[in-house]
């Protein structure tokens, strides 16, 4: 009985390990049960995102062509190293350890760029750049070691390129990165971080036009990274190329002239309000910035004394200096303050209110009328037109022609420049207006002052009998062509009698033709008209010589003289004499446009006659200094 | 001796063939699911190597089985003997494989002598409780015995250090002491004994042993380093649903995302491929092969086969909840394999080994 009972106690034993095991082998099945079926969508999707990546197949930007049709700027092929979070095997200590050396960056470098996006908070399947432009052997060491770093890719991306380097490079603008500032505003709406977008000049005025809509594909890939094979993709879409105004030829040719001075040109139809050139020096070289811009020519660029990054062409004002002669010879003559007939003395200098003016020629002019007075630049008629006039009238015509306004061009930031007024003088000075002032405010001098594209468009507008159009290096035109909302190019007309048109400009022929200032601009066969302008450096020391305190040149030209078809303003900053330094300058561009009218234009040619031109300009310049 | 039973016509129509038939369907699902989780290695030959050890292993269960038990056990002291001679030479001569000395070449093939050495433990271990006088509870001398005979190639083995290998050492005597009877309070007090040594034994744990357990307890924890692999597995057998992805299809095992894939994981390529249907099947099967032993424990002749039996049910069974466990996550990771499916001649052989001493006992079950 003993026996059996010890028998049936092993057998109930192994029975109850039985229980045991049935029950473990339920939870295991349960456990089974809740990833495959009940969770099944969640591992599912998890299986998915381990096996397919997207990747961006990043849109180039729209071309910016010349008005012939001539590339300015287009893309050239580049890769990126970037790095996907998403399923890296790898914390991100550990990839930048890994990956640095091999693409000579140092470990922070690397980190602090994975840092900046985590930071942002990025999602994870953001690729990270963290090396732009790489070379054949940054991308060889990646491809080399995509097994250990399945984390780590090579993206390409189309890169800006100019082709004239800094040629019209504050008109282009340049591209960059987006800022984070920039995200937030509603410019940049559809924009996310690490976008390439346009950061000044028409980059950046039209990047809305340039920009392209990247694509991507969605490749399936193993758990190296090894792409396997290709899911879907949706390809890019390339940016518009954009069709400007600026005519390379115009472009080239005052560039060329400007030469290594600091100054602007800004040469436009004054018919259509058409820039043709639009030059301000010293430039940059915006290829710069299609890769990251290294902190070294960045610092040289904003530490530079001349100040590369300014675009003088409409983010500077300047006294115009004797320019404003015909502006002020127009107001008086259409206030009825001016006869046309008026003939007055110049003795050299005149006195007003008790202070004493100086003219330019020291002995006097004599008698002389409107036109000699204009065509030799003589001050005292023109303090006696100002003080005819008297500041309120200066101020209202000189607005109504086109000064002290933002001329509406199709760039960013734009400035003003300055008329005076008295309540101008009231509201930010908290100062009463001297009537003396209004003497110097008449020769453009005091606190008047102008950009160059004001300068231009001023002079457009009064030489084609008060039409203004608004200048543009975009005809709205070509953005109708692509499909794009575009506006009108505005126009104002403001009332001025033709006599009086007639009497400045052919005094500004005159100027030209008449051994006046301007003979330097004279262009046989092309009636070339315009005005000079030398005006003083605010705060220049009496007896400082040198060349940074040497006094701003202009020469705002015309041609024809009659119904012009070109009106180009040249400013050289602390160039000497207008008539020296810029009235070459306009000639050169005007004699381009005119070559080319007649079909006689040949681009070597003119490039060689601009050096030895420019050559001669120096020499002289260098004589005028001893 | 082999000769008489295997002519005899008895044995082959007594013969379990279910039982067989079970190890061989597992068998071909371990073939499939190694030949898809290692196509893209063709050189390395798993597929054939694999077929070759079932092959060899089929055959030692027929030699096992014909094999009357109590003339393997009357040879067992000399067996220990070897055996342990074969673990103290793996610890001085053997090759480290990923830390551990736990190979020793045999001509051209590499071989894990832990694993065959832990049935020689379980018939060593048999004999010994069948032969003790019958009284309702072991005493304490005997069950120091019986741990002496079970630990000193638990000792060695973790010596390698393999300690996942000499957990599976454990299981027949735990079976053993828990069948032939020991004190409630002396059970109470193992069972407590095993709780208090945990802490303990943390301290000799090596780093990574350490880190695994770690991760078991926290997948998230360090989900690029150590929990990676449980991650992946628990993405490979969830994404395969109720009836898988398709051999050959599974995202996971073909990506390469699921690691140790032929050995320790080929339970998540079935899941993956197979779906929750898959995994039923081959549990069904192991289950079924548990049970069926179990019942042949149940009507072994003698108390030794009845232990034999168990301690091959208990390893067997402690196989598979643990790495089952293991690649659902709701065990650590260890480098246990998975008996029939896992690659692996040494663990294979075992398996059909292990088969052909239950079958042994099964042929013998009526008293002559």
């Amino acid at each position: 009985m003993q026996q059996r009972d010890e028998v049936e106690l092993l057998r109930w034993r192994v029975t109850f390990i039985g229980y045991i095991i049935v029950a473990t082998l339920l939870v295991l099945a349960f456990g089974f049960w809740n990833a495959q079926i009940v969770q099944v969508g969640y591992y599912q999707q998890k299986a998915e995102a381990n096996r397919i990546r997207t990747l961006p197949l990043l849109a180039p930007r729209g071309r910016i062509y010349d008005r012939e049709h001539r590339i300015i700027a287009d893309n050239r092929p580049s890769y990126n190293i970037i790095l996907i979070r998403e399923s890296s095997p790898h914390t991100l200590e550990q990839t930048a350890a890994m990956l640095s050396a091999g693409i000579g960056m140092t470990k922070d470098e690397v980190q602090e760029r994975i840092n900046k996006s985590v930071k942002r908070r990025d999602p994870k399947f953001r690729p990270i750049v963290l090396k732009e432009d790489v070379s054949v052997a940054d991308i060889a060491y990646v491809k080399a070691h995509r097994y250990d770093m399945p984390e780590i890719t090579v993206e390409f991306q189309p890169r800006r390129r100019y082709l004239e380097g800094d040629l019209a490079a504050h008109a282009l603008g340049y591209v960059g990165e987006v800022t984070e500032a920039e995200l937030a505003t509603p410019e940049f709406l559809n924009f996310k971080s690490g976008d390439q977008v346009g950061k000044t000049g028409l980059e950046r005025e039209y990047n809305n036009v340039l920009v392209g809509k990247d694509g991507f594909k969605r490749v399936s890939v193993n758990s190296f990274g090894r792409e396997v094979e290709q899911l879907d993709e949706e390809k890019y879409v390339a940016g518009n190329d954009l069709v400007t105004t600026i005519d390379l030829d115009l472009q080239r040719a005052a560039e060329d002239m400007v030469g290594d001075h600091s100054g602007a040109v800004v040469a436009l139809d004054p018919r259509t309000g058409e820039i043709l050139a639009f030059v301000s020096k010293p430039g940059f070289d915006p290829n710069l910035f299609a890769t990251r811009i290294s902190a070294a020519d960045w610092n040289n660029l904003i530490n530079d004394p001349r100040k590369p990054m300014q675009n003088r062409a409409i983010q500077s004002h300047f006294s115009p200096g004797s320019v404003f002669k015909v502006f002020m010879a127009a107001a008086g003559l259409e206030a009825g303050t001016l006869n046309p007939l008026r003939t007055i003395y110049c003795p050299g200098y005149a006195t007003f209110f008790g202070h004493t003016f100086g003219c330019d020629k020291h002995d006097g002019h004599g008698t002389i009328n409107l036109h000699n007075a204009i065509v030799s630049s003589c001050n005292v008629f023109f303090y006696n037109v100002g003080n005819d006039l008297n500041i309120g009238r200066i101020s209202q015509y000189a607005t109504m022609m086109g000064f002290g306004r933002k001329t509406g061009v199709d760039l960013p930031n734009e400035d003003q420049g300055l008329i005076p007024s008295e309540a101008w003088k009231q509201r930010v000075l908290k100062a009463k207006w001297y009537a003396g002032e209004t003497i110097s405010v008449a020769i453009g001098q005091g606190y008047v002052s102008v950009t160059p594209m004001q300068a231009a468009w001023a002079m457009g507008g009064l030489t084609t009998g008060g039409r203004l159009k608004q200048p543009h290096l975009v005809n709205p035109r070509e953005l109708k062509k692509l499909g794009l909302p575009a506006g009108e190019i505005l126009e104002e007309d403001y009332p001025i009698s033709q006599s009086t048109v007639d009497i400045v400009t052919t005094a500004m022929w005159g100027v030209v033709n008449e051994d006046g200032t301007g003979f330097r601009a004279k262009i046989d066969g092309f009636d070339v008209a315009g005005k000079t302008g030398t005006a003083q450096v605010v705060g220049k020391a009496a007896n400082l010589k040198g060349q940074a305190y040497k006094d701003n040149a202009w020469f705002v030209g015309f041609a024809p003289y009659r119904n012009p078809e070109i009106v180009v303003a040249a400013f050289i900053e602390n160039g000497g004499w207008g008539a020296e330094a810029a009235a070459p300058v306009a000639h050169a561009v005007m004699e381009t446009y005119y070559k080319k009218k007649i079909g006689q234009f040949d681009a070597k040619l003119n490039s060689i006659a601009a050096t030895e031109q420019r050559q001669n300009i120096t020499s002289a310049e260098s004589r005028g200094l001893n | 001796m082999l000769g008489e039973p295997l002519r005899s016509n008895r044995f082959w129509k007594d013969f379990d063939w279910l039982l067989l038939t079970a190890a061989i369907c597992l068998s071909v699902i371990s073939l499939v699911e190694i030949y898809s989780s290692t196509i893209a290695q063709p050189t390395e030959n798993y597929f054939l190597r694999q077929f070759a050890w079932v092959c060899v292993g089929i055959v030692l269960l027929f030699v096992v089985a014909a094999i009357d038990y109590h003339f393997i056990a009357e040879r067992i002291p000399w067996l220990y003997i070897l055996a342990i001679g074969a673990l103290l030479y793996t610890l001085a001569m053997g090759h480290r494989v990923s830390g551990s000395k736990s190979w020793v070449g045999l001509g051209p093939v590499a071989f894990q002598p832990s694993e065959l050495i832990k049935m020689v433990v379980v018939v060593a271990l048999a004999r010994y409780f069948s032969e003790l006088r019958s009284e309702r509870y072991m005493t304490f001398v005997q069950i120091a015995k019986a741990c002496v005979i079970s630990f000193v190639p638990i000792g060695l083995v973790a010596l390698q250090p393999d300690l996942g290998t000499a957990l599976t050492y454990l299981p027949p005597i735990a079976v053993g002491l828990f069948i032939r009877g020991v004190r409630p309070a002396v059970l109470v007090t193992l069972v407590l004994g095993f709780v208090l040594v945990l802490p303990v034994s943390w301290l000799i744990l090596k780093p990574y042993q350490k880190e695994r357990i770690l991760t078991f307890l926290d997948p998230e924890r360090d989900p690029l380093g150590k929990g990676y692999q449980v991650t992946q597995s628990k993405i490979a057998i969830g994404s395969g649903g109720l009836l898988g992805k398709g051999v050959f299809h599974g995202t996971q095992n073909r990506g390469g995302f699921l690691p140790t894939r032929h050995t320790d994981f080929i339970f998540s390529v079935v899941g993956e491929e197979l779906g929750f249907a898959g995994v039923l099947v081959t549990l069904g099967l192991l289950a079924f092969i548990i049970f069926r032993s179990i019942s042949n424990a149940q009507t072994a002749r003698d108390n030794l086969g009845l232990f034999i039996v168990m301690g091959v049910v208990g390893t067997y069974f402690f196989h598979v909840i643990v790495n089952v466990g293991m690649v659902i996550g709701f065990m650590p990771t260890t480098g246990i394999p998975l008996p029939f499916l896992s690659y692996g001649g040494s663990s294979v052989l075992t398996a059909f080994i292990a088969l052909g001493l239950v079958l042994s006992v099964r042929r013998c079950r009526y008293v002559n």
